[in-house]
């Protein structure tokens, strides 16, 4: 069984339809849209297209970010070390989204104005953290390849990447914080985020008298345990 | 049935046919459910006078966007969920309570809320607090009509505002994230102004559930959720009376809740709106283009009074 998840894991085509999968919720929101600028009509948009496209891009955004971080948990536990094949794809899928969230805000509520962004950006509490949280998962996606894995050294990369727990929790407090009181939504992600992060809290305490040791007993550089 | 039409103005004039023919099947469907829960009055209003109310020629909202992007706690927090929720809703029986400090307290049943004065049809725009907005035909009465009635007393310098609430039918209420019942509220200046309306219909019918059946308040120059919906009591009262968004958050939703594109909601900017149908914000209105309350305010500071 284990096997066989494997192999599926491990083929091509299984990542090739993770992709499509990946791109789903973009067509979703990218046809309609056409269809609006060209006919001026798109039901699939409800009533305030704009609002729509925001909320569903930030959703996703947070979706992924969170799918992201339950690679590593998940490889551990199911002993699928090839889950680690998607981890990339999942996180540029996240900066993905948040860009187009980004413009969409940028160019159908702000008009492109600059000045009206930074007047938000330094006002508005959700707009800062939430602008924090973008900032933040640039590097990430810059770095992201495996040129930039070597250049910087696995230690110092990983220690990079493990901006993305702030930039999660940066989204889940931008949600937070926006909703009017129905905050059911963003609690269900703060909790998920939660649990991901209790596991690797929990992982790092089990290890912290073998990292001791291995400190003590060797100074040489340590051999790179995987990535986490 | 009597169908009677204003002669000047035509829907057809300023809604795409294509929106008459959603309408249409809609009204079919809304008319089957009515049938099924036993509704008394869903359908077609007859004697509506036409008034010079048109909110500047603004182009009116579809139907299908007043009926399915609701805010209506009660029913859900998503913007889709009243039109879900709402369809079953009970409106008949109904009865609507006038009293408090008034000379002349008065119990209102569904057949009479529409006839307490005579009904006219008022194009007026409406302007939420999330910066989106309409423009709906209403059908309704001045509010002042229902006060002169019922005669406050000196006393009265307030009106009280409670919508219907019953947890079995708003089973999705109890996660709104704000006390229910909903309550409102006005000064009795305000609530005596003639553009303070009670609602009974929309685009020529009976108010769809979700829009606040069988009857409700709109108070086109504050933010939309002043305007509150299903109403069962009316209190004329001498303090200014609580109200549900002002009780949740304080220092975002004010009393006076006025439309003023110059005071900010701490987490947005209120100096724009999209208009439902539009893909661009366009510049929201000093209380929501409707310059003739303003000596209601005379004198007050508006940033303190938000």
């Amino acid at each position: 069984m284990n096997k066989l998840l494997g192999k599926i894991l491990g083929s091509r085509w299984t990542k090739v339809v993770a992709f499509a999968a990946c791109l789903v919720p973009f067509l979703l929101l990218l046809l309609p849209f056409l269809k609006l600028l060209t006919t001026g009509n798109a039901p699939e948009l409800g009533a305030n297209p704009v609002e729509y496209i925001t909320h569903k891009t930030g959703d996703w955004t947070i979706r992924f970010l969170l799918i992201t971080l339950a690679v590593t948990p998940l490889r551990k536990i199911l002993n699928q070390p090839r889950l680690a094949r998607y981890r990339r794809m999942l996180g540029l899928f996240a900066f993905f989204y948040v860009c187009l969230h980004f413009m969409t805000w940028f160019i159908l509520d702000k008009s492109f104005s600059l000045s009206d962004m930074w007047a938000d950006v330094l006002k508005r509490r959700f707009i800062t953290v939430g602008m924090l949280g973008l900032a933040m998962l640039i590097p990430l996606a810059v770095t992201s390849t495996a040129g930039w894995v070597r250049r910087l050294g696995f230690v110092k990369w990983q220690r990079l990447h493990r901006l993305i727990y702030f930039i999660a929790l940066a989204g889940v407090i931008h949600y937070y914080w926006l909703v009017k009181s129905d905050v059911r939504l963003p609690l269900m992600y703060g909790a998920i985020l939660a649990v991901l992060m209790s596991y690797r809290f929990f992982v790092w305490k089990q290890a912290a008298p073998k990292r001791a040791a291995t400190r003590l007993a060797v100074k040489t550089p340590s051999t790179a345990s995987l990535p986490d | 049935m009597l169908i009677r039409k204003p002669a000047d103005l035509r829907y057809s004039d300023v809604t795409p046919k294509q929106m008459y023919i959603n309408r249409r099947s809609f009204l079919a469907g809304s008319l089957a459910l009515g049938a099924l829960a036993g509704a008394a009055r869903a359908g077609k209003l007859s004697d509506v006078k036409k008034s010079s109310y048109d909110a500047g020629g603004d182009k009116l909202t579809p139907l299908e966007a007043i009926t399915h992007y609701n805010n209506f706690y009660e029913f859900g927090t998503d913007k889709s969920d009243p039109a879900e929720n709402a369809k079953n809703f009970r409106t008949s029986p109904w009865t609507l309570k006038v009293e408090g400090e008034v000379a002349k307290p008065k119990t209102f049943d569904l057949d009479g809320l529409f006839k307490i004065a005579p009904l006219e049809e008022r194009i007026y725009r409406h302007r939420c607090t999330e910066r989106w907005s309409i423009v709906v035909p209403w059908i309704g009465f001045p509010l002042s009509a229902l006060l002169q009635q019922v005669e406050p007393t000196s006393k009265a310098k307030y009106v009280a505002f409670e919508t219907y609430y019953d947890a079995k039918q708003m089973p999705k209420g109890r996660w709104a994230g704000i006390e229910f019942p909903y309550v409102e509220g006005l000064r009795l200046d305000e609530a005596m102004h003639p553009l303070a309306l009670l609602a009974v219909g929309l685009y020529g019918d009976t108010l769809p559930n979700q829009d606040g059946a069988p009857i409700r308040l709109v108070v086109p120059w504050k933010y939309g959720y002043k305007s509150a919906k299903s109403l069962v009591k009316i209190r004329l009262v001498e303090k200014q009376p609580p109200t549900t968004w002002n009780l949740s958050a304080p220092n975002e939703y004010g009393f006076y809740s006025n439309v003023n594109p110059k005071v900010d909601h701490p987490r947005w900017s209120q100096a724009k709106e999209r208009r439902l149908g539009e893909l661009l914000n366009r510049d929201t209105l000093m209380f929501n283009g409707y310059p003739e309350v303003a000596s209601l305010y005379a004198g007050m500071d508006l940033r303190k009074y938000y």
